[in-house]
């Protein structure tokens, strides 16, 4: 049997808040159903289901809330919100490969109502922090005050901000343009509510020098899921089919989940370098080819690096790529036209990855012009995303 | 051993009541912190290739041997980063501590404090000593100090 090239042919979301009101098993189920009606699939027919390690809804509890008759594949991807876009790798290789016909990717969350990622564990409660979700080597830090994923990702920022004289106020710009997409997008927490690059300077400091407050994603209740079929299948079905052209992964030597901190050359983010190479390699497409990208914000840092990575602009030179306008929505490259994780909601990346369909799909409340593909990346894993 | 200045003593005790959290050992590391416990900075080296490794794993990554040795290590290092947390506050510090990473002398990265010096004047390449500082549950972590002229 030959290679099947696979699509996404729906998303799903529940509505972002700081309080759902629900457990995370009914968000999982909502935005499960909802990217079923978006695509028209059954849910009684989805084959394949994949979530995050850390995920806290059971595979069988979501399949018995949605009914499915069979379910043919389950797994799971470590590596929390960086991993984010193995989802989709996962999906398309199950599709490709004829084992699944009808994949459901969901997660769903309420890391604001339930538990918040953002806080410092109190009196050494150090649940989840443990080998097999990636964050092993977080028990280093812990002891020594670093407690939170700000304060990881701020260590692995900082020899990145000596090397190329980049400060806080280049973090801004960033964060002022992806508060101004969150602005005029109606699902996003921040909508109607941009900011200065005065404001951003004026919010407390995290983590000095490296990140103030609007440097940081949301903490968000909510789910978002996306459904993945053949892209054969996906033309007879409700929306316009977004090809995954090319989905991979790359965990180089010694990088770590965001205690990252041990791998060779801390002024670049390695993991995103090995994911544009495979990735430009896998679709035969380059920099050049990409007319938007949605890149995992955690942390103001992450995007810049991730820029530089995938070939946008030299080593050193986002804060100047920025500065030019170049991810503003007339620019050469929006960035996280919905907001991103700081400006519409943090449910780990998904949310991001469904802008991305949005845009192929020309949906976006913030819609980009002309034609081109549509990076999804979140530092160790990313899709390029297309037009049937 | 050096105690930063963060810890101060309790009110209602003469002696330092030490807040910084204990480490949190696991079967593969507990060797690491039943040394620090003795003011030993250890770490470990294949007995084949001699290679160091952190954080400490079964198999050498270089080699693939087994074959592990637990040695004292040089406790000298560079300052290759760091950090201030402010917010939220970092959890049994009553001042923030300066966060780093540390590249020892064998290669190796260390997370830890450095003490001894403002934060403000802590520069790239800094070299920096092990010391020792105490822990709830009457343990001990490595944390490092600038490098005496000597």
């Amino acid at each position: 049997m030959s290679l099947r090239q696979a699509a996404i042919a729906g998303i799903g979301a529940t509505e972002f808040s700081k309080a759902s009101g629900r457990t995370e098993l009914q968000l999982a189920a909502e935005c499960s159903l909802a990217a079923c009606a978006d695509a028209g699939v059954d849910p009684k027919d989805i084959d394949g289901m994949i979530t995050f390690t850390i995920d806290n809804s059971d595979e069988i509890s979501l399949a018995r809330c949605l009914g499915v008759r069979d379910l043919a594949y389950t797994s799971r991807i470590p590596g929390g919100g960086a991993a984010a876009a193995a989802t989709l790798y996962h999906a398309m290789a199950l599709i490709d490969a004829r084992v699944c016909d009808n994949v459901l990717i969901w997660r769903a969350m309420n890391e604001r109502s339930q538990y918040r990622f953002g806080q410092a564990p109190q009196g050494g409660n150090m649940a989840g922090y443990t080998a097999g979700h990636g964050t092993g080597s977080l028990l280093w830090c812990l002891p020594f005050g670093a407690m939170t994923p700000g304060t990881w990702a701020g260590l692995a920022a900082r020899p990145y901000m000596e090397k190329y004289g980049v400060s806080n106020l280049d973090f801004g710009r960033m964060a002022v343009q992806q508060r101004k997409y969150a602005a005029t997008n109606p699902n996003a927490w921040f909508y109607g509510k941009p900011i200065t690059l005065e404001d951003h300077q004026n919010s407390r400091w995290i983590v000095e020098p490296v990140l103030r407050l609007l440097d940081c994603c949301q903490e968000s209740d909510g789910g978002v899921a996306i459904l993945v079929t053949s892209l054969e299948r996906a033309r007879d079905l409700k929306q316009p089919p977004v090809r995954i052209l090319g989905a991979t992964q790359s965990i180089p030597r010694n990088v770590e989940v965001i205690a990252n901190f041990y791998h060779d050359d801390l002024t670049v983010m390695p993991e995103a370098e090995g994911t544009a190479k495979r990735l430009y390699r896998q679709t035969g497409l380059g920099p050049q080819d990409i007319r938007a990208a949605m890149l995992y914000d955690a942390f103001s840092p992450h995007v810049l690096m991730q820029i530089e990575a995938f070939g946008f602009c030299g080593r050193g030179e986002a804060r100047d790529f920025i500065a030019a306008g170049e991810i503003a929505i007339d620019g050469r490259l929006p960035v996280n036209t919905h907001g991103g994780l700081a400006g519409e909601a943090y449910i780990h990346g998904m949310n991001t990855m469904a802008e991305g369909v949005r845009q192929i799909r020309r949906t976006a409340v913030n819609q980009v012009s002309g034609d081109g593909h549509v990076l999804v990346s979140s530092g160790m894993a990313g899709a390029i995303l297309a037009r049937a | 051993m050096s105690t930063p200045p963060s810890m101060d003593s309790s009110p209602d005790s003469s002696a330092p009541k030490p807040t910084r959290i204990a480490p949190i050992p696991t079967l593969d590391t507990q060797f690491f912190w039943d040394a620090a416990d003795r003011s030993a900075f250890v770490g470990q080296q294949c007995g084949d290739c001699r290679a160091f490794r952190f954080p400490p794993a079964p198999m050498c990554p270089s080699c693939n041997s087994l074959n592990t040795q637990i040695v004292e290590l040089s406790g000298r290092g560079r300052v290759i980063s760091w950090i201030k947390p402010i917010h939220p506050p970092a959890f049994g510090f009553k001042e923030p501590p300066t966060v780093a990473v540390i590249e020892l002398d064998e290669g190796t990265r260390f997370v830890s404090n450095i003490v001894g010096i403002a934060f403000e004047d802590v520069r790239l390449n800094l070299p920096v000593e092990v010391c020792f500082d105490a822990t709830m549950g009457k343990h001990q972590v490595p944390v490092f100090r600038p490098r005496s002229a000597s």
